[in-house]
């Protein structure tokens, strides 16, 4: 009896195991022909990149984003100097508050919160338009055509989400400082506020800067490439959509934070 | 003048046309798991013919029609266009391939994020050298040609399904295809609205000299339509041969061989014949068989 419920557990184990290994490895696919047809719309003139619907995905997952990005960025900023202003104090380091929310934001906290944002905001709707299109026949349709869905609908949605999540990262990191420094004028007092942008870019160096846009670039990278997977692979109709849309979020956080956990290991030990 | 066969015997297969097929299909196979989707299909299509393959719902019609189109490829079996084997071809040559072909899918399969001549305009600007004033002007033929011209600006969400219908007729033949595929073209749309889709499409293969494969399980449109007509049935072709051969049977008595009688029942949209009792019967054994299993 328990010799059976145990090989059920190990069953379940493999298939959910196999199920990864099957997603990750298609991921990868996509990936892989997505830097092939960008790789050929920047060199070859027969395969143009198509700008106008490039510029359309830029918008739509960037500029659509950004008021929330501000917003949430803010408070985080404000979240972090209330939080760390009392054991601080104890030590008479409150003005330290400065230099730690600037490393915080820079190196990790602007590019993944803003990673988070964008994957509710753009990858959700990314893999729901994409999954309505596969319902409708329309991906069918275009590869009657021969048009490569790949081409004509992964590589600008990818393209944008990287690009918009290296331009509001930047942004974040800013907006997290600014949370900070205005909860200190308002509420924490001249000896928190008085030196902070001295301290913050005494502290801060560009190793900081660029680690934190490496992982904002891979994140988007992430974030672009589950929700069209997730979109080009919608089963089943409505329904699908739906799940599709949920899982593209629980994915994409996940494989955020696991990459986050692989930059901040390697940036470790390479002393980054 | 062309010889026909009624039932699939094949033996009347050398005698049947003199042309090359356009589409030779043969023994195709089909599975998704352990579910045979499609076994052992054999059809032709010659240049120029309207072939209507019928068959109830989820018997495997949109299934042989994308093993048509290069969207599926065959477990078992092959699959000619044009005198070549599909299964040979790599991507690039199947993409040449597939300019030749235009396809009505059952939802127009319009893009939504582009007008009605973007729409029609799409394959003419990828496929071709043409510039953008020789490529406007086609798109208005395109969409005259299907009644269209006055909704080029539109949004396909802006229209109504025999429109999208249409427009996506237009884009299917934007590039003068040889072969036109459709699947189940007046599901969803009235009668007379259906109607005109008919017309346009028998319109479209006299002007343009191409093959249509249309797919459906509308008796009254299929009966328009076809020069020749497939029954499908179980993954199985159950008959094949001229709109002649089919009326007969659909207007006869009961010819007491099962084949015949269920490609009889199905054109007369009958409610009690082979179909039916199959039916019955697999419920029936299905309810002991739970039954049984829920005992122990
Ligand atoms: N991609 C697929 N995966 C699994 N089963 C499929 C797939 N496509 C079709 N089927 C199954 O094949 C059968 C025939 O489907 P289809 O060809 O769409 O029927 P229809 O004659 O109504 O067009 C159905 O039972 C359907 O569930
Ligand atoms: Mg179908």
């Amino acid at each position: 009896m328990a010799d059976e419920t145990n090989l059920k557990l190990v069953e379940r184990i493999g298939a959910r195991t196999i199920g990864a290994a099957r997603y990750v490895g298609g991921a990868s696919l996509l990936l892989a022909s997505t830097v092939g047809w960008t790789f050929r719309g920047l060199v070859s003139p027969k395969v143009r990149l198509d700008h106008r619907s490039l510029a359309t995905q830029m918008v739509r997952v960037g500029v659509r984003s950004l008021g929330i990005v501000c917003l949430v960025q803010g408070f985080i900023g404000v979240i972090l100097a209330l939080q760390m202003e009392p054991p601080l104090k104890q030590f008479e380091q409150q003005s330290q508050i400065a230099s730690i929310i600037g490393v915080a934001g820079f190196r990790m906290l602007g590019p993944i919160f803003t990673a988070v944002i964008l994957s509710g905001f753009a990858g959700a709707s990314i893999a729901a338009e994409l999954g309505t299109m596969v319902v409708s026949e329309e991906i069918e349709a275009m590869d009657a055509m021969a048009l490569n869905p790949v081409r004509f609908l992964v590589v600008p949605r990818v393209l944008a989400t990287l690009t918009m999540m290296l331009l509001l990262t930047p942004i974040a990191d800013m907006m997290i400082a600014l949370g900070g420094y205005g909860i200190s004028r308002g509420v924490l007092g001249p000896s928190v506020y008085n030196e902070y942008w001295k301290l913050m870019q005494n502290m801060l160096t560009y190793p900081d800067f660029f680690t934190g846009l490496t992982q904002g670039g891979v994140f988007g990278l992430l974030i672009g490439l589950i929700a069209c997977y997730e979109g080009l692979n919608v089963r089943g109709g409505a329904e699908g959509v739906g799940r599709a849309t949920t899982m593209t979020v629980v994915y994409s956080i996940v494989a955020i934070v696991l990459a986050a956990c692989t930059f901040t290991v390697l940036f470790y030990v390479f002393e980054l | 003048m062309r010889v026909f066969f009624t039932m699939t015997d094949n033996d009347n297969n050398a005698n049947r046309d003199d042309r090359e097929p356009v589409i030779e299909v043969r023994g195709l196979v089909k599975r998704f798991g352990c579910h045979t989707v499609l076994s052992g299909v054999n059809l032709d299509v010659y240049p120029g013919e309207m072939l209507v393959i019928m068959g109830g719902s989820g018997c495997g019609k949109s299934t042989l029609l994308r093993h048509l189109i290069g969207s599926y490829i065959a477990d078992e079996g092959t699959v000619k266009l044009f005198g070549q084997n599909v299964a040979e071809l790599d991507d690039a040559a199947y993409d040449e391939f597939k300019k030749r072909f235009g396809v009505l899918f059952q939802s127009g399969a319009l893009f939504n994020s582009m007008t009605v001549g973007e729409n029609v305009a799409l394959p003419l600007k990828e496929h071709t050298d043409l510039d953008d004033a020789t490529i406007d002007i086609m798109v208005k033929i395109k969409l005259e040609q299907v009644g269209l011209r006055q909704a080029e600006d539109l949004m396909p969400s802006e229209i109504s399904g025999g429109m999208k219908k249409r427009a996506g007729l237009a884009r299917a033949v934007s590039l003068d295809p040889e072969i036109l595929f459709y699947d189940e073209p007046s599901a969803g749309l009235d009668p007379v609205t259906s109607a005109e889709i008919d017309f346009l499409m028998m319109d479209l293969a006299r002007k343009l000299g191409v093959a249509s494969v249309v797919v459906t399980h509308e008796m009254d449109s299929a009966f328009r339509i076809a020069d020749r007509m497939i029954m499908l049935d179980k993954g199985n072709v159950l008959m094949d041969g001229p709109r002649s051969d089919f009326e007969a049977l659909r207007d006869s008595g009961l010819t007491g061989a099962p084949a015949k009688d269920t490609v009889r029942q199905f054109l007369r949209g009958d409610s009690e014949g082979p179909i039916t009792q199959r039916r019955q019967n697999s419920g029936f054994e299905d309810d002991i068989l739970n039954a049984a299993a829920g005992i122990d």
